[in-house]
């Protein structure tokens, strides 16, 4: 952080506070009505569905039966919360998504940092340290992006028994830093072309190394691509089920595999209001981490935004 | 507190027995309200021989759960026993020398003699050697009606298919729909099914899936059938839900006049607290011929190194079919117990009937058991196009799946 | 340009291979590897398990290496019992490009393809430009278009398939405001349940985009807008000709991530229709996934992943290589 405000510039500050179009001068302008016109009905249609999210986890199942799923509730009950927390069933573990929080949080965090440490590292090493073949690697790491999950599978559970690592902790975090590589390395490859060349020369000429660069220049310059980096990777890997469920046992089960039940429940009646509170349970981590880290974002591109 | 709890609980249940305890995880995708009260009692059961059952409930159904029960085998970190259906799923596992056989404990309790009907043990055995305990029998032939609908729309009950099919204008005048029927492609392979072996016979129906006879398939009784699937599609026209239950819903709501599904839909009736007979009707065989196919669930036991555990395996394979396990399992469940030598007086009127069918020896075997999963999934999709797409013709669908069954393995 | 003063290559190159090390094993074993696996057993009539192959240079009428035709990790360990002459040729393709399941799916995917990447560009580009124009309430607004990010496919699927639902979603509150001949009922029609399912796939998918885009506006040039301002350029041809082509590495990124999306869209058609109405929602990656494991065709589940793999190689290569490779960044 410390060499970013450094390296910062007074002028370089200026997008935080300066104007991007032409200054607005009058409150209602015809061009402050369109934008917030438009913008206001785009908010709609996004936040509609979380409204009717809400909605009817806290309506109870007859009241879902006859209304429609824009309707008030007219009792508001916090039940399908509860239940969906504690005590929905999964088989006979019959303790709702709470069994697999913890279990969520402890694949969560290895697999961001180390998927975003590798990745980052990456990009570097492509963006400002270019080395023979390194394209070709690239390349096969990009068309990798687009290989649906489900026909790995089969490769990932040999490579992993292979390895020894099949049913651990390890193998998962693995699976996760492998699969989000492709597209998080592309992120950091370019951002970091875009950093000014001179900075880099500079920190040569001070006879900086690969790693002296890496952690004394570049790091406090990325923090916007940090922060998109772990929104892709945060929501990636606590939505992830498939891979949570193959290549770990059931003590490892994230809590996505309780989501999964809660709404997948094939055979029974549909509890919608509980699948909506499930739903919005295990989506409080991410959106969290946004509200979060939406600060952050703006701070971060203030500090990145220096540009030659 | 909580280990030492267990821990004491243990111990105090390993000096009650003379075998030692072992953990078995156990993996299934039972998941709904009946189903898990159902395999709460075979933990029950197993609990109190002092091991321990561990749950590995995969909800989904068997296409989320069966990927991740074959990876886990593969893959060197087998569950100590895993559900599958009847039939052909866990062929190639066995093949494999992946699955235990347990054809000594079969013998020691011959499980031969008191399995009922006998296929259910024949697709669990390969070259002579049993690697799997049936547990449960669900049969598809049913059709089960809203005597409300008919009420409204002023007709009688129907008592058998023709009578439905006639029955169906006076339903849509009331803007009833005649047919329930879900989007899922199982659903739709599973009513030709039904129609085919109510409306034709079992005989046609071994001759098609049994045999893979294309030329039979192709043939007039065949079309016989799809004619009856013609007409199912127009009552169906309206139907737009996707999950069987919700298809089922209808009929309870009295939205829709009948639905052709499994006896597993027994359950939901009961969940709305509806009577047999009085608030719906069912009609097994579609009231036609009364057979009823003997599909259902069975469980594997993958090998495992560990001594204990391999003995334990062997105490919840004998235990699944104690007569009274059966019981309790399997009216939970709402399916038809594996044996017929045992007493299930609490059944109601439909599960009865069940009974007696069974008794009757009136049994086909499921297509499950027939066929491979590669070929019903393309049954399972010509039909889910079938029904969807009304511009098929009958003769074009027909030609096609008389290619699918001459091409079945 | 970057770093062309190469005063001790032999030493950086390491330090940088080093650092490289992960994605070259990843490149190498993982997607190299286990697309090899997969194109290899779809020549096979595998169905639960893979078949292992005996006489590879039976099979392929070439001589093969050593370290592959021993039993290595790229076979499974099935007693020779079972396994025979599994290799079925061409068999699994052409079972393939005969199924009417498979030509609706790609065609599905052609639709959903062209769409969601056209209007995930247009809608996330205009909507960065709106959030750009220093206005008030940008966090809410942007939290607000992202969030839905943060909730899985599953979720948005069964979300949207709720309120698309002609019985209790618009359809019936529109009529419900009199309107009784409106019909939206998308999900439950084969012609339009594409268009059902790219709805909610845009909304779940836009806001990040929007996200990247505004990174990538955020870090245009300061003078660069007051340059066009003081020569009376108007907005619209400065976002057009100026601003848009210095974003292009942001658009790469945004492409990639929007065109993998595509491929592998899977769960949220689960989710919102299974496929239905009949098989007029299939995809490529649910024939895939549907055929590996509910079907227990492993071998037409490996054609079908391995066509999936050939056209993205057709497409992709070329253009990432000309893209990342080749010359120097620009």
């Amino acid at each position: 952080m410390i060499s970013a405000t450094a390296a910062a510039s007074p002028a370089t500050r200026a997008p935080l506070e300066g104007p991007r179009g032409p200054k607005p001068r009058t409150r209602f302008s015809r061009r402050n009505i369109f934008i917030y016109g438009t913008l206001g009905l785009v908010a709609l249609y996004y936040a509609l569905p979380l409204y009717v999210m809400i909605v009817t986890s806290l309506k109870g199942m007859p009241e879902i039966r006859l209304g429609n799923v824009f309707a008030p509730p007219v009792e508001i009950t916090f039940e399908p919360w509860v239940k969906a927390w504690s005590t929905a069933c999964t088989g006979l573990n019959c303790d709702g998504l709470s069994r697999g929080f913890w279990n969520s949080v402890r694949i969560l965090i290895p697999s961001v940092v180390l998927s975003i440490a590798i990745a980052s590292v990456n990009g570097y090493a492509l963006a400002n340290w270019r080395f023979r073949g390194a394209d070709l690697f690239f390349t096969i790491l990009i068309v990798g992006a687009f290989i649906p999950y489900q026909v790995m599978i089969y490769p990932i559970v040999i490579i992993l028994r292979e390895m020894g690592l099949y049913g651990s902790l390890t193998g998962l975090v693995l699976v996760h830093s492998v699969f989000g590589m492709p597209i998080l390395t592309l992120l950091f490859r370019n951002y970091f072309t875009s950093i000014p060349e001179e900075l880099f020369k500079a920190a040569r000429v001070d006879g900086a190394g690969f790693w002296g660069i890496y952690f004394r220049i570049m790091l406090p310059m990325s923090l916007p691509i940090f922060v998109v980096a772990m929104i892709l990777q945060v929501t990636g890997i606590w939505n992830d089920f498939l891979f949570g469920v193959i290549y770990t046992k059931p003590d490892l089960y994230p809590m996505t595999v309780q989501l999964n039940n809660i709404v997948n429940s094939v055979q029974g009646v549909k509890e919608y209001n509980v699948n909506m509170a499930a739903t919005l349970l295990t989506g409080l981590v991410p959106l969290a981490i946004y509200f979060v880290s939406g600060k952050l974002f703006v701070r971060g591109i203030a500090a990145g935004a220096v540009k030659g | 507190m909580k280990h030492i709890g267990t821990l004491l609980g243990a111990t105090a249940l390993c000096a009650a027995s003379s075998l030692s305890a072992a953990e078995l995880e156990v993996t299934h995708w039972w998941t709904s309200g009946g189903e898990a009260a159902a395999v709460a009692e075979f933990a029950k059961a197993f609990n109190a021989t002092g091991n321990k059952w561990v749950d590995g409930a995969i909800a989904g159904g068997g296409g989320t759960a069966r990927p991740i029960m074959i990876s886990r085998i593969t893959g060197g970190d087998p569950m100590a026993a895993t559900q599958f259906n009847h039939g052909r799923q866990a062929e190639e596992l066995v093949e494999a020398g992946l699955m235990r056989d347990l054809t000594d404990i079969a013998n020691a309790e011959g499980w031969a003699d008191i399995v009922h009907p006998s296929s259910l043990l024949d697709s669990c055995t390969l070259d002579g050697h049993i690697y799997c305990v049936p547990v449960n029998i669900h049969s598809w032939q049913w059709l089960w009606l809203s005597n409300k609908a008919f009420a409204d729309a002023g007709v009688a009950v129907p008592t058998s298919w023709d009578e439905f099919v006639a029955a169906a204008p006076a339903l849509e005048a009331k803007g009833i729909i005649p047919l329930a029927m879900g989007q899922q492609s199982w659903q739709s392979s599973g009513a030709f099914n039904v129609l085919m072996v109510s409306l034709a016979g079992a005989d046609l129906f071994l001759k098609v899936y049994g045999d893979h006879d294309a030329d039979v398939a192709a043939g007039a009784e065949v079309a016989r059938v799809f004619a009856a699937a013609d007409d199912a599609r127009k009552m169906a026209a309206n139907s737009s839900v996707q999950d069987w239950n919700q298809a089922t819903n209808l009929v309870i709501t009295g939205k829709a006049g009948g639905q052709i599904m499994g006896d597993w839909a027994q359950g939901e009736f009961q969940v709305a607290g509806q009577v047999a007979g009085t608030d719906y009707t069912c009609l097994p065989g579609l009231g036609v011929n009364e057979i009823i196919s003997t599909g259902g669930d069975a469980f594997y036991f993958p090998v495992l190194a560990d001594e204990e555990q391999t003995a334990a395996q062997g105490e919840l394979a004998s235990l699944m079919l104690k007569p009274e396990v059966q019981v309790n399992f399997n009216l939970k469940k709402g399916s038809l117990p594996v044996r017929g030598d045992i007493d299930l007086s609490a059944a109601n009127d439909c599960m009865k009937k069940g009974l007696e069918i069974l008794a009757a020896g009136n049994v086909i075997p499921d297509p499950n058991q027939l066929m491979s999963p590669d070929s019903l999934g393309q049954i399972n999709d010509l039909f889910v196009e079938f029904f969807n797409d009304a511009s098929i013709t009958a003769a074009d669908a027909q030609a096609r799946f008389a290619e699918i069954v001459g091409n079945a393995d | 340009m970057a770093a062309n003063a190469r005063p001790i290559r032999l030493l950086r190159n390491l330090n940088a291979k080093i650092a490289a090390v992960p994605m070259i094993l990843t490149a190498l074993v993982v997607f190299v590897g286990g697309s090899m696996w997969t194109v290899i057993y779809s020549f096979t009539g595998s169905k639960l398990l893979p078949k292992k192959l005996l006489k590879w240079d039976e099979l392929f009428a070439i001589p093969v290496p050593e370290w592959i035709a021993k039993d290595g990790a790229l076979n499974f360990d099935i007693p020779v019992g079972i396994v025979s002459r599994s290799f079925v040729g061409l068999d699994q393709y052409e079972r393939l490009w005969a199924s009417n399941r498979w030509i609706i799916s790609i065609e599905n995917l052609a639709i959903y393809g062209a769409c969601s990447l056209v209007l995930s560009f247009v809608i996330g580009f205009v909507l960065a430009a709106l959030l750009d124009q220093k206005i008030r309430f940008e966090n809410t607004f942007r939290t607000i278009i992202l969030y839905p990010f943060a909730l899985s496919f599953i979720v948005t699927g069964l979300v949207w398939q709720w309120i698309l639902n002609p019985e209790f979603g618009i359809q019936s509150i529109v009529r419900g405001m009199g309107f009784v001949g409106f019909t939206f009922d998308p999900l439950y029609n084969q012609d339009i349940v594409i268009y059902g399912i790219l709805i909610a796939g845009l909304w779940q998918g836009t806001g990040l985009i929007m996200c990247l885009m505004l990174a990538g506006l955020r870090g245009i040039d300061e003078d660069i807008w007051k340059a066009a301002r003081v020569d009376g350029i108007p907005m619209w041809k400065t976002y057009l000709f100026i601003v848009i082509p210095m974003m292009r590495p942001v658009f790469i990124t945004t492409l990639v991530i929007i065109a993998s999306g595509i491929v592998r869209v899977y769960d949220l058609v689960v989710a919102q229709t299974s496929g239905g109405p009949g098989i007029s929602s299939e995809v490529p990656a649910k024939y895939v996934y549907d055929y590996m494991f509910q079907n227990q065709n492993l071998g037409q589940g490996f054609a079908a992943s391995t066509m999936m793999l050939l056209a993205v190689a057709v497409v992709i290569i070329p253009w990432a290589y000309l893209e990342f490779g080749g010359r120097k960044r620009g």
